[in-house]
């Protein structure tokens, strides 16, 4: 996952180059053609760096010709943006209605239990972070996951264990 | 050197497929790529091709490719088109997913593909939108809006740019027929929007594709690159969304585009005539678009024979959840929620009783099997108090409680307003702390103020169990009719037909022979 490398440098790097380097994504991603440019742009930060820096948000305010306001309004709008650095493994598990029919809610309480987190957290040491997530349109084969942008399907209390002893790795 | 064809969509991989895939490969096999058919209980699924024609093996594993190569292997199929799910569809938009590599432009070419786009580009655009309106289609999101009609809004309106939009935020649980089409036939949507381009006179359209949807993006991307010398001077870019479910609303969608929060407008002013950057814009489903090509293909006429009522054409319809034979069906209006569910799903994969179908995602009704006699038909749904929306149904077992799913629906609604009205997103929370209560059967009793001397007239009583019934039945008229789209308008479907159809789970009978002691 570009996630996790980017994360590691950019907790690294100092402040300056992390603004430039935002800069330069912000350079590379806004051209006066582009319409509407924020969403692409966020989305461009986010994979870049696995994150938003509130450090970015006067940058992008200034390329869009945007108020502050503006941008923060949009970034805390949508679930996907994140402001703080994700942890290293990332469980996406549904929680919508199909695969509740097939014993999500039994399958997320396992997988809280095995990672040691609750249901919209990440753990303390960083490792791992449950997320819920609203149908990944696997809707016959629940409950579903997305472990590291994978898809995982059926998942039953051995698919949980196994999905546990990966992100430790 | 043989050929196989292994599905690469999200479901497929999900289930396995890439390691069989490889599995082959390493056999020195030659592995083509494709969509899914559409039933996931026979994947992954593997295609061989012989003398005879393609040949099906599934489900099978990595440690199986030896057998269905000697053609050994226990779980040969024969031919797709033989097995029982498939022998009784229709198939008009999906005829190409999972026969096809969704990115060859020589195999879309060699399948029919572009033919809708030629016969269109002979027309002028009045013909066009005629065509489309002859056929009956309607908008596969979930309103079902005549397509033609709103096509033909766009070319009456005088502007200097219009737009097209496919809304492929399909985030309702259940439907997966967007994201099959796109990961599996991407051609067939781009040349409907090239159509629907030429008939309103628009020059540039977006694909609005939701986030957790990452192989239909990447399958979108690469597919409008390799098709853009053949739409040209149409052109078209994927915008992602970013977790939001409301944007799949069509003017929040609008905002999203633009770069703001996804926050739902009033209409009117319709988005036909002031849409994206106030410019007329024909926003459409993904399943709408991608029904176009056929119209114009093989004619207006081929479409509207199937179909029942004034549902004209097929329905991609995706039955999920606990069932059997999970998938996309696709098929002409008129089959009955029963047929689908026991017939061609096969009853629950947990074998025990259907208790309940949810039709149409989140904010569809809940159905018991006593109604399963009704028609898959936008008319009869509303009758009876439910919509089809995009066609996704999921099925529930016996050990489904009712109260909790209504209390979803609220919890779900609650989480994903967008705030800008007031009985969507004050109302969603008030529902769930009043089911909470009727569930743990704790009415409401007179807060502080009401027992203050003072308000004499004030009701000091707690509330009644059929009260508070009462009371979330008065909640969701006035969501239904005060909310601005269809989030706050539809969340109390699921929530008046659990309470009608399954009052016994809301501790109703309990309540009732308490009162006869």
């Amino acid at each position: 996952m570009p996630q996790r490398d980017s994360k590691e440098k950019s907790a690294l790097a100092d402040p300056m180059t992390d603004l430039s380097e935002i800069q330069a994504v912000i350079d590379g991603t806004v051209h006066a053609t582009t319409r509407g440019a924020l969403l692409p742009l966020l989305h461009e930060l986010q994979e870049a760096f696995g994150f938003i820096a509130p450090a970015a948000v006067p940058l992008i305010a200034g390329a869009l010709n945007l108020s502050r306001a503006e941008v923060h309004g949009v970034i805390s709008f949508y679930p996907d943006f994140r402001t703080e650095p994700p942890a290293r493994h990332v469980v996406k598990l549904c929680r919508a209605e199909s695969c509740q029919a097939r014993g999500g809610a039994a399958i997320e309480a396992a997988l809280a239990h095995r990672l040691g987190v609750a249901m919209g957290h990440a753990r303390k040491d960083g490792q791992v972070a449950l997320e819920p997530v609203y149908c990944l349109g696997l809707c016959a084969i629940g409950p579903n996951a997305l472990v590291d942008g994978r898809p995982v399907a059926r998942i039953d209390g051995e698919a949980a264990a196994r999905i546990a002893s990966e992100v430790e790795a | 050197m043989t050929r196989v064809f292994v599905s690469k969509d999200m479901a497929s991989v999900a289930l396995g497929a890439d390691d069989v895939a490889e599995a082959f490969a390493r056999a020195g096999c030659e592995v083509v790529r494709t969509g899914s058919y559409g039933l996931f209980a026979i994947e992954p699924l593997a295609e061989v091709e012989t003398a005879e024609g393609r040949v099906a093996y599934g489900p099978i594993g990595p440690e199986d490719v030896a057998a269905v190569l000697d053609g050994s292997h226990p779980a040969r199929i024969g031919a797709i088109a033989d097995h029982p799910f498939f022998s009784n569809q229709q198939r008009f938009t999906f005829a190409r997913c999972g026969v096809t590599d969704p990115l060859s432009l020589a195999d879309y070419a060699a399948h029919g593909g572009w033919k809708g786009l030629e016969a269109a580009h002979a027309l002028p655009p009045q013909a066009v939108v005629d065509a489309v309106k002859a056929s009956g289609l309607r908008g596969r999101g979930g309103a079902g809006f005549p397509t033609g009609i709103k096509w033909q809004t766009v070319l009456d309106a005088a502007a200097d740019e219009k737009f097209i939009i496919c809304n492929a935020d399909e985030g309702d649980s259940g439907t997966f027929a967007d994201r099959m089409l796109m990961e599996g036939d991407p051609y067939c949507l781009i040349e409907g929007m090239a159509i629907a381009g030429h008939a309103v006179g628009a020059s540039h359209g977006y694909i609005y594709i939701r986030s957790e949807y990452p192989f239909a993006i990447e399958a979108m991307r690469a597919a409008i690159r390799r098709a853009a010398g053949r739409i040209a001077p149409f052109t078209l870019e994927v915008r992602v969304g970013a977790g939001s479910y409301v944007c799949g609303e069509e003017t929040a969608l609008l905002e999203s585009i633009e770069g703001l929060r996804g926050e739902v407008r009033a209409k009117p002013p319709l988005p036909a005539i002031e849409g994206l950057w106030g410019r007329p814009t024909v926003i459409n489903n993904v399943l709408s678009l991608a029904a176009v090509p056929f119209i114009l293909s093989e004619g207006a006429q081929a479409y509207a024979n199937v179909g029942f009522g004034h549902s004209r054409g097929t329905i991609p319809v995706q039955i999920a959840g606990n069932v059997k034979y999970g998938g996309l069906h696709e098929i002409g209006f008129g089959v009955t929620l029963g047929e689908l569910v026991h017939q061609i799903g096969g009853g629950t994969a947990s074998g025990r009783p259907v208790r309940a179908v949810q039709v149409g995602g989140p904010l569809g009704a809940y159905f018991p099997p006593a109604m399963f006699h009704l028609p898959f038909d936008y008319e009869a749904f509303a009758a009876a108090g439910g919509l089809i929306g995009h066609a996704g149904i999921t099925v529930f077992d016996d050990t489904a409680d009712m109260a909790r799913l209504a209390r979803f629906a609220m919890e779900f609604c609650a989480a994903e307003s967008c705030g800008k009205c007031t009985p969507c997103r004050i109302g969603s929370t008030r529902g769930v702390e009043l089911i909470d209560r009727i569930v743990s059967k704790a009415p409401r009793a007179a807060g502080a103020a009401e027992t203050l001397p003072q308000l004499r007239n004030a009701r000091t009583a707690a509330r009644t169990h059929e009260e508070e019934i009462e009371l979330l039945r008065d909640l969701c008229e006035t969501m239904k009719h005060g909310s601005l789209c269809a989030l706050g308008g539809f969340a109390p479907y699921p929530v008046l037909s659990a309470l009608d159809h399954f009052p016994e789970d809301f501790g109703g009978a309990e309540t009732l022979t308490e009162a006869a002691e």
